[in-house]
């Protein structure tokens, strides 16, 4: 492993993210979201008000959705970041990929990642998930293009169908 | 050349969606260079004010700041009319921009600003069209009295005073609609970077040409030195059309430091200084005859321009009340007043949304007084003529179809009974107009059939999201008959040369797609020209159908590949261009739509429960995706009807709520089930494509439909916009209906 010296003020860290390790040598202050961005290369989250409003940086610490731009990158280590680059390998990131591009479930895109993270996280949970816990998942995630209704009907297609396997699988 | 009929209605997947849906999408505040410096700009903390002094000492001690400007490096050049410098000493509006830095980090270039000791005397602000109209306001320009931005506006047709004298009922008010932010997500910014004297920038924006063009004219240099780069777009309403002042900003920190320079602005920027729908106040007059025809309609429009003047924002606030419907007499007067607050920009719709709140709810008075169905009323009003124009709309029943599709989604006029008897349910719909089409040409588009048989389209347009790649693809690969993933489509980038008009105005498919459509009908000329030569055939007996060149009987069928594969590289291609055309028709877009409503007595709570839109756009070429900017402008709608609005201190000018906690844009929990009723309606008169396009229509009548739902719902009526619950709270106390 590539050893790092530390600069004054600065802390040498990995993060975990997708099953890989980056090294890190960061200011303390440095968040989540600006580590996943500038330090790992990985800007599919995005940076949209830096306060937890919008959800646009939504990724998952340990399972559970996180707004990477509340949650400093030094908290994160030994810990298992998922981002939205980890879709790839046909896993809930990946299904839900799937459905929205079926669905539309997106125009300009900037929002597409952290609705995407945040459904993840339930659908991780719970297979098929009420339309109520669909429209809670997704309800601190902005988008300003609108396509909520498109994004609400892919995660219930995805429902329908985890609902189905799950129901193949009592039989 | 052939005639093709226009693209069947389809539901292609969006283009780019895999890379948006995996987050591999690069958008301008994604691009990082080897290098980069982090720039941040000095914004004023006060709505009007003067620096005396800007002391950077601290600033430039500051671990990882590299360089400060501040107004004594005054580039030389002026905005907004020539009256502004780029980093200014004269302050008119909290976020108004004074100094810029870069640094090596985001975290340096934050401490960087905190460092600033900037001396500034304050002076009292202009807030609002009230403060800005007052006798004895301070003046937000010396030379402009009365805080007025131009003279005012006035149009008139007929003879209003003969007009209200011959109505039998009139119906009078005065509306409010409210200052609106954008606040597309992705903020507005750039990255800079100069590659010896080539200029690079990657920009947000919604027009590439303009910031290109703007930019060079400004640093003085030659337009094959600016290189404008955009991929993907976060979204832009409007608010990205113009080169704004952090493109410039960046560009000159980037060669001062000869390091690539990224200026992104933070959410609090953007809502403070990224543009904004104006506020306005519309006294108007309606007159009509007791069996509901309208004999006059007289509006007095003042407008809250803001600090600076922008392109586009506000011009046509009284555009439908001269075009919707079929009335002699009208008289509309337009006021833009300055005031102390940020700038106003063109937002989805600029001024026909604000005039079709207050319109289309004094219609719905004028309904309820006559005891006509609101859609008997527009019927029995109904304009198959321009009358602003004084032409003929080009799709003269387009308007009709679309109130009888949004009458027959909505199953007009059934409602739902409420839950409990403190609650009320109503409907309520609303019409619109838009002047859509062809606008802004030339527009000029490369089509290529590679030599492996694949097909590259090449324009200098961008796409912010209503998926600009995606239907021109589909109207190429109709045009060629191949499968429409066989096309790519490559825009985005000023060095193709391909000028494109700005993405605005709703006109980006029915500009460009025609010029993409006769680029490849010429592509597909020469191919089918190729083939007769190789298959010795007589080249009318020749058709490319699905990928292939099929032939008579004693001609094989040959694929595109191998055709292309034996022209020489390159060979198969054609350019074309639309221009602009004189217009005998005036081309118009239209959209009706309705709500329903239930409205909380105790608490004013309301609840959407289901709306149709039913827009004309010509013909429909993607239906998913339509059915996208149809919800998606709906719900951008319903912020504006419910809670969407810019909160400024009257007394010192701060913006209260320049973020996304307390500036309420729509969440997926506040958007009932939205209907789009497709009237797909080819408008050939316009382009042989049919198409007029999409983008702005569905936000116009969603406000006035709320509204007169809520209207219908408690039986009083709000004038002002937001539908607040406070507001409402008051108006039922005062009606004796609330608590
Ligand atoms: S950027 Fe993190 S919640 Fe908005
Ligand atoms: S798709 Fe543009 S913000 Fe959601």
């Amino acid at each position: 492993m590539e050893i790092i010296e530390a600069q004054s003020g600065y802390t040498s860290f990995t993060l975990q993210v997708n099953g890989q390790r980056y090294a890190l040598n960061v200011e303390p202050r440095r968040t989540l979201l600006d580590a996943l961005r500038i330090d790992c290369g990985l800007t599919g989250a995005k940076k949209v008000c830096e306060m937890g409003n919008c959800g646009a940086c939504t990724v998952l610490l340990d399972g559970a959705a996180v707004y990477s731009c509340l949650v400093l990158a030094v908290e994160c280590e030994q810990r298992q970041l998922t981002t939205i680059e980890s879709g790839a390998t046909g896993n809930t990131v990946g299904a839900l990929q799937r459905v929205f591009i079926e669905h539309d479930a997106l125009q300009c895109g900037y929002c597409t990642p952290g609705q995407i993270m945040s459904l993840a996280a339930l659908f991780d949970r719970d297979p098929s998930p009420s339309e109520a816990s669909i429209t809670e998942a997704v309800a601190g995630n902005l988008c300003r293009c609108g396509a909520y209704r498109h994004i609400l009907q892919a995660a219930q297609s995805l429902a329908a169908a985890g609902a189905n396997a799950a129901g193949s699988e009592d039989d | 050349m052939t005639d093709t009929p226009p693209c069947p209605v389809m539901s292609v997947p969006r283009r780019e969606a895999h890379q948006k849906v995996t987050g591999r999408a690069h958008y301008s505040s994604d691009i990082l260079l080897p290098g980069q410096l982090y720039a941040g700009i000095l914004r004023s903390p006060h709505a009007r004010a003067r620096v005396r002094q800007v002391d950077d000492c601290a600033v430039r001690k500051v671990a990882g700041v590299r360089d400060v400007i501040t107004p004594g490096d005054d580039p030389g050049f002026y905005w907004y009319g020539e009256q502004v410098p780029t980093l200014g000493e004269e302050l008119r509006f909290v976020g108004d921009e004074i100094a810029a830095l870069t640094a090596d980090s985001e975290e340096a270039a934050t401490d960087g600003l905190r460092a600033f000791a900037v001396d500034y005397e304050v002076l009292e602000p202009v807030v609002g069209l009230d403060d800005a109209a007052r006798d004895g306001a301070p003046l937000v320009y010396p030379d402009k009295p009365g805080n007025l931005a131009a003279k005012p506006r006035i149009y008139s047709r007929g003879d209003i005073k003969a007009g209200f004298a011959a109505a039998e009922v009139v119906v009078a008010g005065t509306w409010t609609t409210q200052t609106a932010l954008h606040n597309a997500l992705e903020p507005h910014g750039c990255n800079a970077w100069w590659d010896g004297e080539l200029l690079n920038l990657w920009v947000s924006t919604q027009s590439i040409f303009t910031v290109r063009d703007n930019v060079a004219s400004k640093l003085g240099l030659p337009l094959n030195r600016v290189r404008v780069h955009a991929q993907h777009i976060g979204g832009g309403f409007g608010a990205k059309q113009v080169d704004w002042k952090p493109t410039v900003i960046a560009a000159i920190l980037a060669r001062r430091s000869n390091r690539p320079v990224k200026l992104m602005l933070d959410r609090e920027a953007e809502n403070l200084a990224a543009g904004n729908r104006n506020a306005t106040r519309q006294q108007l007059r309606l007159g009509a005859t007791r069996d509901g025809r309208l004999c006059a309609i007289a509006a007095t429009i003042d407008i809250d321009g803001g600090a600076y003047t922008l392109g586009g924002e506000n011009s046509m606030v009284a555009g439908c009340y001269q075009q919707l419907y079929d009335c002699d007499n009208v008289y509309t007067e337009q006021r833009q007043y300055y005031s102390n607050t940020g700038p106003a920009v063109a937002f989805r719709a600029p001024g026909y949304v604000e005039g079709t709140a207050a319109l289309e709810q004094a219609m719905d008075d004028l309904a309820r007084e006559l005891e006509l169905d609101p859609f008997a009323l527009r019927e029995r009003n109904y304009s198959s003529r321009d009358q602003m124009r004084d032409k003929v709309y080009s799709s003269p029943e387009a308007l009709r179809r679309c109130y009888s599709a949004a009458r027959q989604d909505f199953d007009w006029p059934v409602r739902s009974q409420p839950a409990t008897p403190r609650k009320c349910r109503g409907i309520g719909m609303a019409a619109s107009v838009w002047p859509a089409g062809s606008r802004n040409p030339p527009a000029y588009a490369t089509v290529i059939v590679q030599t492996d048989g694949s097909v590259s389209v090449l324009s200098g347009t961008q796409d912010i999201g209503t998926g600009t790649r995606t239907v021109l693809a589909q109207v190429a690969a109709q045009a060629l008959d191949l499968p429409v993933d066989q096309v790519e489509v490559v825009i985005g980038d000023t060095a193709t040369e391909l000028y494109a008009p700005p993405s605005a105005g709703s006109a980006t498919l029915a500009t460009l797609g025609p010029a993409v459509h006769a680029a490849a009908l010429e592509v597909r000329q020469q191919v089918l020209t190729l083939a007769a030569q190789e298959l010795k055939a007589e080249l009318q007996l020749l058709r490319l159908e699905n990928g292939t060149v099929a032939g008579t009987a004693e001609s094989p069928a040959v694929p595109l590949r191998e055709l292309a594969g034996a022209a020489p590289p390159g060979s198969l291609r054609a350019n074309s261009a639309i221009q602009s055309k004189p217009g005998a028709v005036a081309t118009c877009t239209f959209a009706v739509q309705c709500a329903e409503v239930e409205v909380d007595l105790d608490t004013a709570e309301i609840t959407l429960l289901r709306l149709t839109c039913a827009p004309d756009c010509g013909a429909v070429v993607n239906r998913l995706l339509a059915d996208s900017q149809v919800i998606g402008g709906v719900t951008q709608g319903l912020g504006f009807a419910l809670t969407e609005a810019r909160l400024v201190d009257d007394a010192t000018g701060l913006v209260l709520n320049a973020n996304l906690e307390d500036y309420l844009v729509p969440t997926a929990a506040d958007v009932p089930p939205i209907n789009h009723a497709v009237v797909n309606l080819p408008d050939v008169s316009e382009n042989p494509l049919g198409i007029k396009g999409l983008g702005e229509p569905p936000m116009i009548a969603t406000a006035p439909a709320i509204a007169n739902a809520v209207r219908d719902a408690l039986g009083v009526r709000l004038r002002d916009l937001p539908l607040t619950r406070r507001r409402l709270l008051e108006a039922l106390k005062q009606s004796g209906t609330g608590r």
